[in-house]
């Protein structure tokens, strides 16, 4: 059996220094090679293993037979933005977990493929593109938020042929792909190619506004939109309610980012948006938003970046590839620690981070040993940065605006798990909002259901 | 886009927008602001909203020049556009009818009091207005302040307009004649409002402080706008502006709207020689 096939990456010495994609993508002849290793199993596990059930033999058998606008229609069938999921999904859990050549060690490097396929179209002129054929003008449907559940909700409604619009509160389109996910995992252009598509398809976008300030759910069903889909995201940032993290210096993840990819704080100041950056730099947690945090702290030219966590390695919930990637860019790991207050120095500026050791004991309710305290454990490091990546939950904003849509206790929107319906007639959600998985793919996943059910409940209406 | 349609200099880097915002405008209350970006490299900028026209879909905005971000903003001219601009964003002051007011405004505090002054008048209040600045020529709005207020009063660092000192001292003797004060409306720089809220602890009378704190997106998504209220922390941006004077921390306050003066202070430098090479 060939090997897999794995795709170049920037050194790491070289890529600490600048905010260019990390992997170099397939040339031709190692996707064609790759794509060859695939088994056409009859079963397709790999399918069961995708979230929107991406025909993966199918497009993988074309690849093989260099047909790659028909291999990336194949993908689009079931995933409507497969550069973007070719990069960031984690296939490791998903698809390739469950590739048959995966019992060896060695799937499919399905992702690889996907993002190949998706680049080369991408990179030809947009000019020799097939016209999208929509149905006849139907009803106004309004899409809030665009992250990719948005962004998936308004490319199949349109293609369905209602009148769609994208209500957005930031001054971009993309959500957490714009503002969280750094550049060198997911290149900007690559977003804006996809939603200068959805554009194309007749979507209307509508930047800086924020759907329960500037417009109110009841204003949208007066301007005549029968439908809203609710795709606000989790963007409300979790601190630890520590001592001390009010001090300059520290960070929410969320605000870290949105600093440096949003605001490009990395050009500053030709970007006129600053950010302070010390040289010693505490991550606290170790998710995705972690890593991404770590990694763009590196680049902006932190000596020593640390990653705090109170698990083990085992238990980290980034994605695999994202933790071989900090730790060999030199990310360095703290684990089994948790910290318990944040120091500063006279002028109110962190100066270090009081941390306790921890132990693994029995497994709690998340499924994953719960950790415990040392006593008498505590020590401090010296940090001047500390960033807050432990999570994030809805923000309450809508639901607080409108309090006819019901939230659980943690501002979830609550919806028929079948329908995305909201406990308001013709508002569905999905994505973030809702709970669940919290990927890119989940999302879109959401959206497409939510652009069947709105479909549905319009057609019934 | 926000087309700009009216464009006046009210006093040295202080300078009055009309804005084209009809769907801000018509949502907009006292107490609430936008955010603004000048073009596609610019920062994102809270400015309060100084006014509305809900049938003309007009906001008014205030700009005060202190760094480079809003040195782009005051340089835009009749005509221009703000790129973006965001809002109405905040909890609005309430407005009822509670007796006497006084709003205490320090230099460009006199924007944010405004509105809230003239719907106070408008719903039935006595209400007194206490403006100071450094200079008479600094001091903003000064009709518009009159024409909402039942007395005013003005203080100036050098004693060029009102009373020579601050603020803080006129309000503490119209408290300590025993004028019967229902609550005190204050904005202005943060050591200004903490000093209204010293003042009006002594005598006991409610305080509600407007606060500036470092904003990015104003809609509760990055936490860099919190503040210390009575122990508890809060997103300025969404829980706020206005907050009870006498809960806030304004030492952490302070302290937070410093975190980024070195560098803009470097920023600021390359700017002006940039201007000085043109
Ligand atoms: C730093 C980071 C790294 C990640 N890395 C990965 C990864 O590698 N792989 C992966 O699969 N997942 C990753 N995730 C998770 C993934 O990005 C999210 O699960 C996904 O983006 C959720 O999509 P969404 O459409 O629900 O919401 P979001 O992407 O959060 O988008 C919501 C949008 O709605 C807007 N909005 C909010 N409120 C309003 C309102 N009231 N009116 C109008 N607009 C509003 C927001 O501004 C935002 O643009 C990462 C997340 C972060 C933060
Ligand atoms: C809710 C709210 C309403 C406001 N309303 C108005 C208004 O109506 N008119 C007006 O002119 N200004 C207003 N401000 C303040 C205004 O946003 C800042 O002056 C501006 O952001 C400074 O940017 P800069 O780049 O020009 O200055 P910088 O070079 O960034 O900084 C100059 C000084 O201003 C302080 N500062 C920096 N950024 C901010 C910020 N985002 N908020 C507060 N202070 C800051 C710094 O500590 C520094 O001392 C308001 C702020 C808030 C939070
Ligand atoms: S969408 Fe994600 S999970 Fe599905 S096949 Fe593509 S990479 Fe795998
Ligand atoms: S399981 Fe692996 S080998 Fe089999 S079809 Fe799917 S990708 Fe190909
Ligand atoms: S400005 Fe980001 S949360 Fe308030």
């Amino acid at each position: 059996m060939a090997k897999r096939q794995v795709m170049d990456k920037q050194e790491p010495e070289e890529r600490i220094n600048n905010f260019a994609e990390v992997a170099q993508g397939f040339t031709e002849k190692e996707a064609v090679a790759e794509a060859q290793r695939c088994l056409q199993c009859d079963k397709s596990p790999c399918v069961d293993g995708c979230p929107v059930g991406v025909p993966i033999p199918d497009f993988i058998e074309l690849i093989t037979a260099k047909e790659f606008s028909e291999a990336l229609a194949t993908i689009k069938e079931k995933n409507a933005f497969p550069a973007i999921c070719g990069r960031v999904c984690p296939q490791e859990e998903q698809c390739e977990a469950e590739c048959v050549l995966g019992n060896k060690g060695e799937p499919v490097n399905i992702g690889a493929l996907e993002r190949f396929v998706a680049d080369w179209e991408l990179e030809k002129d947009s000019a020799d593109k097939k016209e999208i054929e929509t149905e006849a003008d139907r009803a106004k449907v309004a899409v809030v938020g665009s992250g990719p559940a948005g962004l998936t909700a308004a490319a199949d409604l349109a293609k369905l042929g209602y009148q769609v619009t994208l209500f957005e509160a930031l001054s971009e389109a993309g959500g957490v792909l714009k503002y969280g996910i750094p550049e060198f995992r997911l290149p900007k252009a690559i977003v804006n190619k996809e939603i200068k598509e959805l554009e194309e398809l007749g979507v209307e976008i509508k930047l800086n506004t924020l759907i329960g300030a500037t417009l109110s759910l009841d204003d949208l069903w007066e301007d005549g939109y029968e439908a809203v889909f609710v795709g606000v995201g989790a963007g409300l940032p979790y601190f630890l309610n520590l001592p001390g993290e009010n001090l300059n210096g520290v960070y929410s993840a969320n605000e870290f980012l949105t600093r440096v990819n949003l605001m490009k704080a990395y050009k500053f100041p030709e970007y006129r948006t600053p950010i302070t950056l010390g040289n010693q730099v505490a991550v606290i947690g170790a998710g995705n938003v972690a890593m991404d945090s770590a990694r763009t702290a590196l680049r902006l030219g932190a000596e020593e970046v640390s990653i705090v966590y109170r698990r083990s390695r085992n238990e980290m919930p980034a994605r695999e590839e994202e933790i071989e990637n900090a730790e060999a860019e030199g990310v360095n790991f703290q684990l089994l620690r948790n910290p318990v207050k944040i120091i500063g120095n006279e002028e109110g500026w962190v100066k270090g981070l009081e941390c306790v050791e921890m132990e693994l004991g029995e497994e709690d309710s998340s499924g994953r040993p719960r950790p415990i305290p040392i006593e008498g454990s505590n020590f401090t490091i010296e940090v001047d940065t500390v960033i807050v990546a432990i999570g994030q939950g809805p923000n309450p904003l809508l639901s607080k605006k409108t309090p006819e849509l019901e939230t659980n206790d943690w501002h979830n929107i609550i919806v028929d798990e079948e329908s995305y319906q909201t406990s308001i007639a013709g508002v569905f959600a999905g994505g973030d909002v809702i709970g669940g998985n919290a990927t890119v793919i989940a999302a879109m996943g959401d959206g497409r259901g939510a652009a069947q059910a709105i479909d549905e409940y319009l057609q019934s209406k | 886009m926000a087309k700009i349609l009216a464009k006046r200099k009210l006093a040295p880097e202080i300078y009055f927008f009309e804005v084209a915002a009809p769907l801000v405008a018509a949502k907009a209350q006292p107490g609430h602001f936008v955010i603004v970006r000048a073009d596609q490299t610019g920062e994102r900028i809270p400015l309060t909203i100084v006014d509305y026209d809900r049938e003309g879909g007009t906001i008014d905005l205030v700009v005060q020049r202190v760094g480079a971000s809003t040195q782009e903003l005051a340089s835009l001219a009749v005509g221009d556009s703000f790129l973006d601009l965001l809002g109405p964003l905040g909890e609005p002051v309430e407005i009822e009818k509670i007796g006497t007011v006084v709003c205490v405004a320090g230099g460009l505090g006199v924007a944010p009091v405004y509105p809230k002054a003239k719907y106070l008048k408008e719903a039935g209040n006595e209400v007194i207005n206490i403006v100071g600045a450094r200079t008479a020529e600094m001091v903003i709005m000064k009709e518009e302040m009159s024409e909402v207020a039942d007395e005013i009063y003005f203080s100036t660092d050098d004693g060029s307009l009102g009373h020579e000192g601050f603020v803080t001292e006129v309000l503490d003797s119209l408290l300590a004649e025993g004028k019967e004060v229902d609550e005190v409306i204050a904005v202005g720089p943060a050591i200004m409002m903490k000093g209204v809220a010293e003042v009006t602890a002594k005598y006991d009378v409610d305080t509600i402080v407007s606060l500036n704190p470092i904003m990015v997106d104003g809609t509760g998504m990055c936490g860099g706008c919190r503040v210390t209220v009575g122990e508890e922390t809060k997103f300025a941006c969404v829980e706020g502006p206005a907050f009870d004077g006498h809960l806030v921390d304004f030492d952490e306050l302070m302290r937070r709207q410093g975190h980024y003066q070195s560098k803009e202070e470097k920023a600021e430098h390359k700017c002006k020689l940039e201007k000085e090479v043109e």
